[in-house]
């Protein structure tokens, strides 16, 4: 077979071909080799010049805007080719034929002629050319894998496209029952009859652009509690999965994530978690909230957790200083820049409020409120993310209790906040009660930062924390 | 006029089975549809949905909708040649990119959207013009409405009140087009113009124009009135009934597949990843000390990120390793202020911390934002 397709090659012209089709005998040493590579197989079709056809409305010309395609990609028919755009209109072009594109035309920007050629493609020699209907019971593929599609004396009417998805499964046309016009099988056919095999959700079409979803957390998906209440059948045949891997280059936000994050676990961390009842802020904030609502301000916990912190930080400024490259000299920074992890689309983003230690419980929460709402718009400025000496991050929000935070460099401690439970605890009486516990676990840079000194720091913590009175002893 | 909800109709059913050909079965020549949403997306997802999935053979559709303020730039344009950016975020305007060609309008409830849905060979735009033109002759027979040869609709010679754009595909293709009833021209001038200076692109641009509303020449017409008697047109010269049905495009069961068409159109990669190569060559001009540098700037920016990046500062500004590390980083990221300031902040993090350096790095950084 292949040394008849090497003699008919010799009258066909090939533009930037790369696939081995010599015309000496040479070929015919490499033919068992030919065999394996499945590209080479179609390498000697049938060329044809893909006209750019009627536009309507008398246009003649159009400028070419965007290419779908590249010399080499194989095409189906009505998979589409390129964009072209004439006077307001914009046209999407869809290919004729299955094939390679060989050649394009034209390049971005170029004005394109209707009835002139737009793009070359080469067509598989044994399907010949396709027409503009649907194909009807394709001949014997050559590819060796993939006899299903051979329906002995069944005409079954479907697209290339559609019968590729049906052979990527594994699936015999067969067996398919069309919806389609003239019981053609559509791709809502063969996924369909896919989703009743193993009661699994697909994946959309692969040609759908899929969005990854927000980072924020949405209502869990039906499919893992659905696979829950169903015991699970073994599945008689293997499903052939056609997903594929897909790398990106990291880039942009992600870079510099890379470089911050390598540079933090230079730090020598060490950790120190504890767990705070926090029964009476919980009460405290409930009747602080309407108050704050009527300056019109949303009350969070995290106020009182920053200004604890700042309060903290006056009694062990070494939490809140800076090491220098060279481990030389320790900066002691005299504001209290505390920084609040953010989730957002971009990833961790930490903006910190300024000078905590002459702002009150209440302006922090308005400055909270300020640095959020621009958080989720997408508008933070350099200031609001330069700066920070100390950082709290409340993960609870998501979910979690305790976490081994990585500190944010150039600062030498940080903070990751559990979610609040109602537990069982005991008080002074031996009595049981429910308490609002949080955990809080501490990381610290253990070149200035030791044991002794993060555990005092953040008993004192817990301490404005679980009294929340004895705040106002120490307040300025 | 009936409108008519969805509910009542019994080839819902035929819809779940079939979404190809069998849509609105009870086939006359014509069926007009309104959107009850005001969300630009979710509207041009219910055009992408009806270009893709219906069949015009048997009927022509037109379709109705409005949008909350918003700014909808041509399929191959470039958002940051075509409006201020800056005010839209700050103003929280939304900004889509629409699959059709042409120029870039301003939306919101004052202006009505009409599309026209037809098969590739009904395709006719002028057609569809002249029928606007007549409906609102037929409301207001002093009304100097006419269509230019560029596919506008003039007022009083003039104004323009409705520009054009079309989409055409393998079967299907659809105009649509706006009509200025009252829209705010105050703000429809500020967001249409660019600050943004030196760029050199081969997009589409558009073409400015006086514009004016419908409203302004006869008070007593609203978009409600004007929407009905265009429907009123097109039910006539289609020989249907006047009923207009409403469609709500988030409706899964009625257009499978339109949420993920939404959330596309809604892409980053859509909306400002589309925009065809352009470069940027500018001056920024720092107030620095008691002195004023002047920086020039070159980038080039294909989908939407940045190629290339050089920034011409002066000798030992900021340490040469920190430049290049800043040049590596730009490269490749997004053309987006929020992205460029999340990575200029977090890589100050690994910077010697020197206030001096520090300020110069976020001066130097500000200003590079300011041009996206």
């Amino acid at each position: 077979v292949c040394i008849h397709r090497v003699r008919s090659c010799s009258s066909i012209r090939f533009i930037k071909s790369k696939y081995v089709c010599v015309f000496d005998k040479s070929a015919l040493k490499f033919s068992h080799q030919q065999r394996l590579f499945r590209t080479s197989a179609v390498s000697c079709g049938q060329i044809v010049q893909f006209k750019l056809s009627d536009i309507g409305e008398g246009i003649t010309e159009v400028t070419v805007k965007e290419w779908y395609v590249k010399e080499g990609d194989s095409v189906s028919q009505f998979d589409s080719i390129c964009e072209v755009q004439s006077d307001k209109a914009s046209v999407t072009i869809t290919s004729r034929y299955d094939g390679i594109i060989r050649k394009l035309h034209y390049s971005i920007d170029d004005i394109a002629f209707v009835g002139k050629p737009l793009v070359d493609i080469e067509i598989d020699a044994s399907k010949g050319v396709a027409s503009e209907e649907d194909v009807v019971e394709t001949p014997p593929m050559s590819h060796e894998e993939h006899t299903h599609q051979e329906i002995k004396g069944h005409k079954t009417l479907a697209t290339p496209a559609v019968r590729r998805l049906a052979m990527e499964n594994n699936i015999k046309l067969s067996e398919i029952v069309g919806t389609g016009k003239d019981n053609r099988i559509l791709k809502e056919d063969i996924l369909n009859y896919l989703a009743k095999q193993t009661g699994a959700i697909l994946p959309p079409s692969p040609k759908a652009e899929i969005v990854p979803p927000p980072r924020k957390t949405e209502a869990v998906p039906a499919a893992p509690k659905d696979k829950a209440r169903k015991i699970p059948v073994p599945v008689s045949r293997p499903i052939a999965f056609s997903g594929k891997d897909r790398t990106e280059p990291v880039t942009g936000f992600q870079k510099a994530m890379v470089k911050t994050m390598s540079a933090a676990l230079k730090i020598p961390h060490f950790g120190y978690s504890d767990e705070v009842d926090l029964t009476q802020l919980v009460q405290l904030r409930e009747e602080l909230k309407p108050l704050a609502e009527m300056r019109g301000v949303k009350l969070s916990f995290m106020p009182f957790f920053i200004k604890a912190a700042s309060m903290g930080l006056l009694q062990y400024p070494i939490l809140n200083a800076s090491l220098d490259e060279n481990c030389q000299n320790v900066t002691y920074k005299a504001s209290h820049n505390i920084g609040v992890a953010m989730d957002t689309e971009q990833g961790l983003i930490v903006p910190n409020v300024k000078n905590v230690q002459v702002c009150s419980v209440f302006d922090i929460a308005v400055e909270l409120n300020r640095l959020q709402s621009l958080g989720s718009a997408g508008q933070l400025g350099t200031s609001d993310l330069t700066g920070g000496t100390f950082t709290l991050s409340n993960i609870g929000t998501i979910g979690g209790t305790y976490a081994k935070p990585v500190i944010l460099p150039p600062e030498v401690a940080i903070g990751a906040l559990g979610k609040i439970q109602v537990l069982p605890r005991f008080n002074g009486k031996g009595e049981v009660f429910k308490a609002q516990i949080m955990n809080v676990s501490w990381s610290a840079d253990h070149r200035i930062i030791d044991g002794a000194t993060m555990a005092r720091f953040s008993n004192l913590w817990k301490s404005y924390l679980e009294n929340p009175a004895s705040m106002l002893l120490d307040l300025k | 006029m009936v409108l008519q909800s969805l509910k009542n109709c019994r080839w819902l059913s035929c819809v779940r089975r079939t979404p190809k050909a069998c849509f609105w079965s009870t086939a006359s020549g014509g069926l007009i549809i309104q959107s009850v949403s005001n969300d630009v997306y979710q509207n041009l997802a219910v055009e992408d949905w009806i270009h893709d999935h219906m069949d015009l053979e048997k009927q022509q559709v037109l379709f109705l909708w409005r949008n909350s303020p918003a700014v909808v730039i041509g399929r191959h344009q470039n958002p940051w040649q075509e409006c201020n950016l800056r005010l839209l975020r700050q103003k929280n305007i939304k900004l889509a990119r629409r699959r059709s060609g042409g120029g870039t309008v301003y939306h919101d409830l004052g202006n009505i959207n009409l599309t026209f849905f037809t098969t590739r060979k009904k395709y006719e735009r002028m057609e569809n013009l002249k029928l606007i033109v007549k409906a609102l002759k037929a409301l207001r027979p002093q009304l100097d409405v006419q269509v230019t040869d560029r596919y506008d609709i003039l007022l009083d010679s003039q104004y323009k009140i409705s520009g054009t754009a079309a989409k055409l595909g393998r079967t299907s293709a659809y105009h649509h087009c706006t009509l200025l009833c009252n829209a705010d021209k105050f703000v429809l001038s500020s967001v249409l113009k660019s600050p943004y200076k030196g760029l050199k692109s081969n997009a589409t641009p558009s073409v400015p124009a006086s514009v004016k509303n419908l409203f302004e020449e006869d008070p007593s017409l609203t978009s409600e009135i004007i929407l009905d008697a265009i429907a009123k047109e097109y039910a006539v010269q289609h020989q249907i009934d006047h009923h207009i049905t409403l469609i709500n495009p988030v409706d899964e069961a009625l257009l499978p597949g339109i949420s993920n068409k939404t959330k596309e159109l809604q892409t980053w990669e859509w909306v400002y990843g589309k925009t065809p190569k352009f470069s940027i060559s500018t001056c920024l001009n720092m107030a620095y000390k008691d002195s004023v540098l002047d920086i020039k700037v070159n980038m080039d920016v294909k989908h939407g990120r940045i190629e290339v990046c050089n920034i011409d500062l002066p000798e030992q500004w900021l340490p040469p390793g920190l430049y290049s590390e800043l040049v590596k980083s730009l490269t490749g990221s997004k053309f987006c202020p929020n992205e460029i300031t999340a990575l200029v902040t977090t890589l100050l993090r690994v910077c010697p911390q020197d206030d001096e350096l520090h300020n110069r790095w976020s001066l130097l950084c500000e200003n590079m934002i300011r041009l996206m």
